[in-house]
């Protein structure tokens, strides 16, 4: 019972850095009925740039609170306009197009920013810096929480929180759910299409940099190619959780690493990756609107 | 006409690159393919500065049988699919008469059938999985074997840490991690001890809390990680988080100053076995850092530095004791090496071409390496 319950913890920390990446696709494709398979890179770009920020303010030699705040923020922000001018070159262009065309340059930035990755960071693995110091934070019996695990778990439930507050009670949030509803009804009432599109890539760039940073503080470890597959897993958790949809995208992830750890802990790692995809057959299958997800039906 | 004319051109572009190609006759083309990217950035970059040091001595006095030795580096990006290919670069097109190879046994294992069909010597730097050089008659190493430094690993657990119940973590996609594991548990069981666990994981994991819960739960003594040193570092830092205050175990895939970026406090008393010690007092030792040093800014080498160096060295002792640049030649004089004194030790090449030599044992203190005891083969 106590190890079940201490790879629960486990697999609720690493599913809320499924969560954060899972809401970027979310958004975009309730918005955009797109998938936007760059958006593990842009992971990838939010570790790396919280990598060069702390190093460059030297947070890395005494952690704290506000210095993580910091590259979190800096990280964020600099993710929110890479997204922006990833959907300005490559699926602005391709809006009136038949929905494959923005889906195949959207896998063409996904390989293209690995690669230049490699190229601007180097191939190599870097050290993520230490900005918080993990310690025990509750111990009961043989379990354990870190605090580390807390942080982790505490900023994907606030960001979520957040995020659902701005598509609910925000005016942009509105024009969100208007251009979501209708896209052409939206811009005949006078929402302005591209910057609300804009934004929703900005605002899930931010989370997906959020979730980079995160997971370089549990998982010291960080490299061009690092967003690979969180990127398709958290696709899976997703559509999981219904894609579209935000607390779904948020109960997926955490529902994705629950599963993770479990198949680690119980039947073998070899098996880890797999029960991604297991799971996105099953859901298909068997509900594909997602566990949250609202069933539609194909209009003739 | 027009297009003729083009060919023409593009017939002359080729001659004249395959001009460029003939080499020289007073040289001696020697190919390094090595990891200098990827998952494994050091082992390679660490390898080939050895391995680079040990031709510009080379060259500098005189080069070797009166000819300028000439290295060709090829990057395989830590992929053994790369290494194969870099391997084939350098045999078909740089036309070199012998290859330094990989520190990754798979990797190694990947490029050596290249060599053994087109009858190229290679010397592996560090690859210590046993079935590399059971690929063919052409293939070596510089260093020891896994039986040897996994049994060696298993004695000292249960000799001088007197620990009797220990868990692995494997990386299971790896020969040289499954492999070292194997021969740790034989050795071990002989002894008298127990393998209560065995978990695996795959080379570029970041997550490993899963498995170390469960290792957990078994209550072992310590746990033998026989991996590479980015997980390594990563794994030691879970497994603290988690409890897991017992010694780690490794073998040389831990050496690296990464281990000791990522692991900071975390791998503070672990144990892991290498090829050298670079706080050994022994003048041989001594006398090549203080080279190493002077050459790359004031590094001090690891022991793939080392071992490319040493690699490099036993090489061009075979060319030298062949008398003339032919492959064939320099196989049977390295096949013949008895006594080459080696900045790692004295070795001997013996009948599966596998190096003999002593190993040591180091200890992670104060955040550097700590040489602990060194063992002679037996």
């Amino acid at each position: 019972m106590e190890v079940f319950l201490q790879q629960l913890i486990n697999g609720v920390a690493w599913g809320s850095i499924y969560a954060l990446i899972a809401l970027g696709y979310t958004m975009v494709y309730g918005v955009l009925k797109l998938i936007n398979f760059a958006h593990g890179e842009v992971y990838m770009v939010g570790a790396m740039t919280g990598y060069y920020v702390a190093r460059w303010l030297g947070v890395d030699a005494n952690p704290s609170a506000g210095g993580l705040l910091i590259v979190l923020l800096a990280a964020m922000m600099v993710c929110a306009a890479l997204g922006m001018l990833i959907e300005r070159i490559a699926y602005r262009p391709l809006r009136r197009a038949p929905r494959l065309a923005p889906l195949i340059t959207a896998i063409g930035v996904s390989l293209l920013l690995q690669n230049l990755g490699q190229i601007v960071f180097g191939a190599d693995p870097k050290v993520a810096p230490g900005l918080l110091s993990s310690r025990v934070l509750v111990q009961a019996g043989s379990i354990a929480v870190t605090s580390l695990q807390v942080v982790i778990f505490a900023v994907s439930l606030s960001l979520c929180a957040g995020l659902t507050f701005a598509v609910h009670r925000t005016r942009m949030g509105k024009a969100m759910r208007a251009v979501s509803f209708d896209r052409e009804a939206a811009a005949l009432m006078g929402i302005p299409i591209d910057r609300v599109i804009a934004y929703t890539f900005a605002l899930g760039s931010a989370l997906a940099a959020a979730a980079g940073i995160l997971v370089g503080l549990s998982n010291p470890k960080i490299d061009p190619l690092m967003g690979v597959m969180p990127g398709l897993k958290a696709f899976v958790a997703a559509v999981l959780g219904g894609i579209g949809s935000i607390p779904g995208a948020m109960l997926g992830g955490v529902l994705m690493g629950i599963a993770e750890t479990m198949v680690s802990g119980y039947l073998s790692s070899t098996y880890r990756d797999a029960i991604a995809f297991v799971i996105l057959i099953g859901v298909l299958v068997l509900r594909p609107e997602g566990l949250l997800g609202k069933p539609e039906r194909e209009k003739v | 006409m027009k297009s003729s004319r083009l060919g023409m051109g593009l017939l002359a572009a080729l001659a004249l690159a395959w001009g460029c190609q003939k080499k020289e006759a007073g040289e001696i083309r020697i190919g390094e393919y090595g990891s200098l990217t990827g998952n494994t950035a050091t082992f390679g970059q660490s390898t080939h500065k050895g391995v680079l040091l040990a031709v510009e001595e080379a060259n500098a006095a005189g080069g070797v049988l009166g000819k300028k030795i000439t290295l060709i580096t090829e990057d395989d990006q830590s992929k053994p699919e790369e290494a194969r290919t870099a391997a084939l670069k350098l045999i078909r097109q740089d036309k070199v008469i012998a290859l330094i190879g990989e520190v990754a046994s798979s990797r190694s294992l990947a490029a050596a059938p290249e060599a053994q069909r087109a009858k190229i010597p290679m010397i592996s730097s560090a690859s210590t999985n046993p079935q590399v050089t059971q690929v063919g008659d052409f293939i070596f190493r510089a260093c020891f074997i896994d039986p040897f430094q996994g049994g060696t690993m298993a004695r000292f657990a249960f000799e001088d840490l007197k620990v009797r119940r220990v868990a692995m973590l494997v990386d299971i996609k790896n020969d040289y991690s499954v492999g070292l594991s194997q021969f740790f548990e034989k050795t071990f069981k002989e002894l008298g001890g127990e393998i209560i666990a065995s978990e695996s994981y795959s080379e570029g994991d970041i997550e490993f809390r899963a498995q170390l819960t469960k290792i957990r739960e078994s209550k072992p003594e310590a746990i033998f990680v026989p991996g590479y040193y980015t997980e390594a570092g990563l794994i030691a830092k879970q497994a603290r988080e988690l409890g897991l205050a017992i010694p780690l175990l490794g073998g040389d895939g831990w050496d690296s100053t990464v281990t000791l970026e990522i692991g900071k406090e975390a791998v503070e008393g672990v144990y892991f076995s290498n090829h050298y010690a670079s706080d050994d007092p022994s003048p041989r030792i001594q006398e090549f850092i203080a080279k190493f040093k002077k050459r790359w800014e004031g590094e001090v080498p690891d022991a793939m530095a080392v071992l490319g160096y040493d690699a490099a060295n036993m090489l061009l002792d075979a060319i030298r004791r062949a008398g003339e640049p032919d492959p064939i030649k320099i196989r049977d004089q390295l096949a013949a090496t008895k006594e080459f004194a080696g900045v790692t030790g004295d070795m001997m090449i013996d009948a599966d071409r596998n190096a003999r030599k002593p190993i040591v044992i180091l200890k992670i203190e104060g955040g550097k390496f700590k040489f602990v005891k060194s063992l002679a083969p037996q």
